[in-house]
């Protein structure tokens, strides 16, 4: 029973590293990673009041609830980038916040009118609760991903255009803000999948993490897709597994963390773009110095393959 | 929460003096309600207030400095250098954990610019990645923790409703706990600005000029993001992560009312306080949140402020809109009985028009009626029944109108170039924006002022009077 307990709770958080990193490439290539902490956060009261209006905590109903007012804190951003003359930060402070608020009110006065309803207990979708997924909700999860796939799959060419040439994109008859709306859409979708197990608070971290530390290894965007699957993959499974060898350790901030050793490592080791690499580019460039201290031209990496070594003789 | 409780009962009944105890009775007595809960909501309103400024004073310079979203950071990364006091030194000291709170709050501003220049990502991507993982850090510190008193839910939400219950003896006086630190951090922040009013004022603002002048634009972001974490890490036992909507949105409401620093700040002031109060209250009577609700009053609140703002509310704009539409139909409906009346075979009487005549010329929409009523409410337009007709000043405006149209076209003819077809559609804009002293510049430039381009004769008010 607990192995497979654990079992469902490992293909679920496996699923969703995977997704998110799939969604999370874009959204970090699109500057768009905060707009999945905006949606995650907006979608707290709708989530509540989905709750309110079924009396059901059957994760279809709460999710379809958490993803319309998520797509609505989404829109109000826009709308009040629109028609006011704050900034992007502010606006998407605002609506952050005050959506969260709602949620906080929404879910505070849930737990003290239904204090004897099982499931009324919403206050854990905002820190996430991956122990409790069911086989169904892990189901449903499935659904979502292959269907987020399927879509980036077959849009592949066209996201790809818009992430890194909106005009080009658009020039070449796509509609940029269709495929933009669609983009959003999908990341919704993604964050909202990712509340039950990692929470309103730290869903944003799966967006995001995976795909910046798999920015270091290339500069290929189908193989920083596959890194940040993989690393969104395997964070989940090890942060599941570290919260069942950790009794009483949450699950999500567990894969939040460990995404974010995979992105120190990155960012450190990754050959070209690590820290390491850097600091001996630097080193590289110092030997150089006794060809121009000696006022000489000095060698072209391409006629002499590779930097000068220590022991050759200065002309 | 037990233990203090039995505490207040303790120092009550030492007779610890509490400061507006007899005012909160007297109160209490007219409202006929127990004297506690009147108290008790009179201390809530006060850390709540207190709160409230602390925030929205640190809250205007990250809306001004566009880095609102470092105070989203702070507020999650806050709980990382508590957690990670705690860890070292295993004690819940207030002292050391302020520091370590301000710590990582200092690591977040410092780090988040770090990732951002030596990795790949764009700045929003190199935010989210630290202070999540600080969140993320401190959650699994505090959840190991649970036995003590690091409280996960108190640093959610905050507890602003037990905040006036929480009574302890300072100085002498029987005052809420949170007091000694929110007090503290609200000289600190005022302080701040007080000592660098100009320099952060100027960083604000123009940041390039700043640094050209001599003043650190970086020493000073640094030190706002040191009081911005102060500030946070004492209003979080208050509203929890909801600080960010104190920070911000009061702050941002107040950005959209007014253009001056001074006002922005004492006007966010205002909307804090009013917002934790209502907050408060709203809380009690729904039985819910006070934080949450605190944020969404917020939300209202920066709600109205975006429709009735006097300059750049969404009401005053649609206001000023519909009033310049009436004018352009109205001044339509003028030069079009104008052209009328030259037309016609006695130039010299006035013409006649019946009302839905005028409706056409005002262009027959939804503004032509109140456009022919603006006319008539000027007594530059005469009805009898249903027809019309130009009064003595109507015709004089219309002249006007009629030689700004035909100056305008024949300026665009005389220094553009343009073919006679296009020269008309551009005046029917311009005549509405050109008074007396551009008719004036205009007709001193033109060669020629008494025809358009078109042949027509230039009206000219001053000669041309009226029969």
């Amino acid at each position: 029973m607990f192995f497979s307990q654990t079992l469902i709770v490992l293909t679920g958080t496996l699923l969703l590293g995977i997704a998110s990193g799939m969604v999370g490439t874009f959204a970090v290539l699109r500057r768009r990673a905060l707009a999945g902490d905006v949606v995650a956060h907006a979608a707290l009261p709708g989530l509540c009041l989905a709750f309110l209006a079924f009396h059901s905590r059957s994760i279809i109903v709460l999710l379809t609830g958490a993803l319309l007012s998520g797509l609505l804190g989404a829109i109000s951003v826009s709308l009040l980038k629109r028609f006011t003359r704050l900034r992007d930060d502010a606006v998407q402070g605002i609506v952050l916040s005050v959506f969260y608020g709602g949620g906080i009110a929404l879910t505070r006065s849930i737990q003290n009118h239904y204090r004897d309803e099982p499931g009324a207990d919403l206050e854990s979708f905002i820190i996430g609760h991956a122990a409790t997924m069911m086989q169904g909700d892990v189901a449903q999860i499935a659904v979502v991903v292959a269907v987020t796939a399927s879509i980036v799959v077959l849009l592949f060419k066209e996201l790809k255009l818009l992430s890194f040439d909106e005009q080009f994109c658009q020039v070449q008859g796509w509609s940029a803000t269709g495929l933009d709306i669609l983009l959003m859409v999908l990341t919704a979708v993604t964050v909202v999948v990712g509340l039950p197990a990692v929470g309103v608070v730290l869903t944003a971290a799966l967006l995001i993490i995976p795909p910046a530390a798999a920015r270091f290894w290339t500069d290929r965007l189908s193989i920083m897709m596959m890194i940040a699957c993989a690393i969104g993959g395997v964070s989940g499974v090890t942060g599941t597994l570290l919260s069942a060898h950790f009794d009483g350790l949450p699950t999500g901030p567990l894969i939040v963390l460990t995404s974010t050793a995979f992105f120190i490592l990155s960012w450190i080791f990754a050959p070209h773009r690590g820290l390491l690499w850097k600091s001996r580019e630097v080193t590289d460039l110092e030997m150089y110095l006794p060809w121009v201290e000696a006022g000489d031209d000095v060698p072209h990496p391409s006629t002499n393959s590779g930097p000068p070594i220590a022991t050759q003789e200065v002309p | 929460m037990l233990p203090t409780l039995t505490n207040t009962v303790a120092l009550l009944a030492a007779r610890v003096p509490i400061p507006f105890e007899a005012q909160t009775t007297r109160l209490a007595e007219m409202l006929s309600l127990p004297a506690t809960d009147v108290q008790n909501a009179f201390w809530t309103i006060a850390v709540g207030a207190l709160c409230a400024v602390c925030c929205s004073l640190a809250g205007c310079f990250l809306v001004l400095r566009r880095i609102s979203l470092l105070g989203d950071a702070l507020s999650h990364s806050v709980l990382a250098g508590v957690a990670g006091v705690y860890l070292v030194t295993g004690r819940v000291d207030p002292i050391p954990m302020l520091l370590g709170a301000i710590a990582a709050g200092v690591v977040t501003a410092v780090m988040t610019q770090f990732i951002h220049k030596t990795a790949l990502v764009p700045e929003d991507s190199s935010i989210g990645i630290v202070f999540t993982s600080l969140f993320a850090f401190g959650v699994v510190v505090v959840s190991h923790a649970s036995h003590v008193h690091l409280d996960l839910d108190c640093v959610l939400f905050g507890d602003l409703s037990f905040a006036g219950i929480n009574l302890h003896p300072t100085f002498g006086w029987l005052v809420p706990e949170s007091f000694r630190t929110l007090v503290p951090t609200l000289i600190i922040t005022l302080l701040l600005l007080t000592i660098c009013w100009k320099e952060l004022r100027l960083t604000s603002f123009d940041p390039t000029l700043a640094v050209t002048l001599g003043f650190s634009a970086g020493l000073m972001h640094y030190l706002l993001t040191t009081v911005v974490a102060i500030v946070t890490v004492s209003a979080m036992e208050i509203v929890g992560l909801l600080v960010v909507a104190l920070l911000i949105v009061p702050a941002a409401t107040a950005r959209l009312l007014t253009d001056r620093l001074s006002t922005m700040l004492w006007l966010s002031c205002l909307i804090g306080v009013s917002c934790t109060t209502f907050g408060y209250f709203l809380a009690l009577r729904w039985n819910s949140s006070a934080a949450g609700l605190t944020a969404v009053v917020a939300g209202v609140e920066l709600l109205i402020a975006i429709v009735v703002s006097p300059k750049h509310g969404l009401l005053g704009r649609l206001v000023r809109t519909v009033r310049l539409r009436i004018r352009i139909c109205a001044e339509d409906v003028l030069a079009g009985l104008f052209r009328r009346q030259e037309r016609s075979d006695a130039p010299d009487t006035l013409v006649q028009a019946s009302l839905s005549e005028c409706h056409i010329l005002a262009g027959n929409g939804l503004l032509a009626g109140p456009a022919v009523r603006w006319l008539r409410t000027r007594h530059l337009l005469q009805q009898v029944g249903s027809v019309t007709s130009l009064s003595e000043s109507g015709l004089r405006y219309a002249q006007s109108m009629v030689r700004s149209h035909r100056l305008w076209e024949a300026y665009l003819q005389e220094n553009f170039n343009l073919p006679p077809d296009h020269l008309h559609d551009p005046a029917e804009a311009m005549e509405h924006f050109i008074g007396p002293g551009v008719q004036q510049q205009i007709t001193e430039e033109l060669s020629q002022s008494a025809e358009d381009p078109h042949g027509r004769a230039i009206p000219d008010v001053k000669k041309q009077g009226v029969n």
